[in-house]
């Protein structure tokens, strides 16, 4: 049987002490907690409300449609191109970020001279501007004065009219995209590799196991929750991936580079259409949220059982 | 060589391996050496060609071959740039949005991570999660109904409607909060029992124990005020009120094509400054974007 212990009678001053320990923490939060109500959590129920209606952003009166917008946009082929092509995007430039990540970040972990300097100039990329970035790509994918002719130039090759030309211009949305971002996934991999204990290095050896093996059953292993991270991660920035396509391609030629987000100002700030956008946005913030949640379950399940 | 092959022996008397012959060694060495070379070109090179393009005479960008150092060097093009755009005051606005961004950030993240760290709140835990939930909402898909606060509060294109929606903070105070709880106990006793309060505490106890944090999460928020740009190309709409991003850009769109060596020096105005940010930082600035990801 449980024993009953009578409440504490609280001194009154430890009360008030108390109390005015709340009103400071509500005091010290407030501030940051009211912008975040008022410019994240008020829009994203608005978008939900704006995702009904019909509105110009000029009217006086929006007119509310129910689902009509959502029903539009997804039986719209256009809209069902760029989901389309924000997956292509998506996979192509998280994928070549994850693989050269890795393979620079396994060179840049060995004891070779100016590691460190390479290190730096590999990651300064990321601190850059990205319109600004994409400003100086736009010449470098300048099809007659531009580097890149320059250099395929050597072998022998003419360059694409990259930014003009409706095949060429999401590689090349991609390639600038992975030369910013790389740097990112280099220094969270290096961070991931000194993480793995030495001794697993020691008994492999022991083990007889040679370099091929010991990256194969050792390293590669060891890295896959930082691999998972970064996957995560670099998608949700896919995602919100605006500045380079913007200055880059502005969407085009011909819709060819129009991702989610990108559509998500087109239909805002372009042609004005706020129920639309509404949608957009609201079929954007769900497929980042789904995979936020299954980063958080994936880090759970290895607090646990890892 | 031979001395440190004999050290690891030593060390290591049980470990029986084959040992690699020196020479392919040496192949694997060169051809590590190769590679990184090639990387770092990779990376460099825009950089440089940037650099290279911004120093040459608009007669030699547009003449081929193409040339790989500028034959006579000239700041031609960065005047140009500056009287083809209004860069002082790009770097006024920039400035101003920056400062106080990055400021607001830094004050608002202290105070939070002050408050979740060491103050008494019922329900705090659900106080946490709505700051991780703000995580979770990207800014860029709060554009339209951000415009439209704004609006409604006349802040278009004004310093406060570039800086306000973005200033609220969840990452740094993130970081800071972490920073917080591991200062020792007995300092923050011994502060208590000295009678300061906690506004004593916060700035003259925690703050100077935790600045490397502190430091590193406000070049993180500069770095990133700096660099914005959806949120500003929205909210301004006069030449007088952009920031470098939007500058730079519409310097492109104005020059670009024609004018490459003119745009390239723009570039480098907005460019040059955090590279020398970064380069006195680095390690601060790499910490702190790698934070989450080692610990989570």
């Amino acid at each position: 049987m449980a024993t009953y212990t009578p409440r504490q009678e609280r001194h009154p001053n430890t009360l008030r002490r108390e109390h005015r320990e709340w009103l400071l923490f509500a005091l010290f939060i407030g501030p940051n907690l009211f912008l975040f109500a008022v410019f994240t959590y008020w829009p994203l129920l608005y978008n939900i409300y704006l995702s009904m209606v019909r509105w110009d952003f000029l009217r006086p009166t929006m007119t509310f449609v129910g689902l009509q917008n959502y029903i539009d946009a997804f039986s719209d082929w256009r809209f069902w191109n760029i989901i389309w092509q924000t997956a292509t995007f998506t996979i192509c430039s998280v994928g070549l970020t994850l693989i050269l990540g890795l393979l620079l970040a396994l060179l840049l972990n060995q004891p070779l001279r100016y590691r460190n300097t390479a290190r730096a100039i590999v990651f300064s990329p990321v601190v850059m501007s990205g319109a600004v970035v994409a400003v100086v790509w736009s010449y470098i994918f300048d099809p007659r004065y531009g580097l890149i002719d320059q250099l395929l130039g050597f072998i022998g090759l003419d360059s694409p009219n990259w930014l003009a030309d409706p095949f060429w211009a999401m590689p090349a949305v991609i390639i600038v995209y992975v030369w910013k971002n790389l740097g990112y996934a280099v220094v969270i991999y290096l961070a991931g590799l000194q993480n793995i204990p030495r001794e697993l290095y020691d008994a492999a050896r022991v083990d007889g196991a040679g370099a091929w093996e010991r990256f194969w059953n050792v390293t590669l292993p060891g890295l896959s929750p930082v691999a998972f991270f970064l996957s995560v991660t670099s998608v949700l920035t896919c995602f919100q991936a605006f500045d380079i396509i913007r200055v880059l391609t502005n969407g085009g030629p011909a819709d060819a580079t129009t991702t989610l987000i990108f559509h998500l100002y087109e239909l805002g700030f372009v042609s004005y259409d706020a129920g639309k956008a509404g949608v957009v946005a609201i079929v954007l913030f769900l497929i980042m949220l789904f995979l936020t949640i299954v980063q958080i379950r994936y880090i759970e399940r290895q607090v646990t059982y890892g | 060589m031979a001395t440190i092959n004999e050290l690891e022996q030593a060390i290591k008397p049980v470990v029986v391996r084959r040992r690699h012959i020196p020479l392919s060694l040496l192949g694997w060495r060169i051809a590590g050496y190769l590679t990184l070379i090639v990387a770092v070109l990779i990376i460099g090179l825009p950089v440089y060609w940037t650099v290279m393009a911004s120093f040459k005479e608009t007669r030699e960008i547009y003449s081929l071959p193409v040339t790989w150092w500028p034959a006579k060097p000239t700041f031609n093009n960065f005047s140009a740039a500056w009287e083809a755009a209004p860069f002082g005051r790009y770097y006024l606005n920039s400035f101003i949005t920056t400062f106080f961004g990055a400021g607001i950030e830094v004050i608002l993240a202290l105070f939070s991570a002050y408050a979740l760290a060491y103050l008494r709140f019922p329900r705090k835990d659900l106080v946490f999660l709505l700051l991780l939930a703000a995580l979770m909402v990207p800014t860029e898909i709060t554009i339209v109904p951000n415009y439209l606060t704004i609006a409604r509060l006349g802040w278009i294109n004004t310093y406060q409607g570039i800086i306000i929606p973005g200033a609220a903070i969840a990452y740094g105070t993130f970081l800071l909060r972490q920073a917080f709880m591991a200062v020792p106990h007995e300092i923050l006793e011994a502060a208590r029992v000295d009678g300061a309060g906690h506004l004593r505490i916060l700035f003259s106890v925690v703050a100077p124990i935790t600045q490397p944090a502190i430091v590193t999460m406000a070049l993180l928020s500069i770095v990133s005020k700096w660099n914005e740009f959806l949120w500003p190309l929205i909210v301004t709409n006069t030449t007088d009120m952009r920031t470098l991003p939007i500058g730079v850009f519409w310097l492109r769109n104005s020059e670009g094509l024609a004018n490459w060596g003119v745009v390239m020096a723009g570039s480098l105005f907005l460019i040059v400054p955090v590279l020398i940010t970064f380069l006195f930082a680095q390690r601060a600035i790499v910490e702190g974007m790698t934070a989450g990801a080692v610990k989570g």
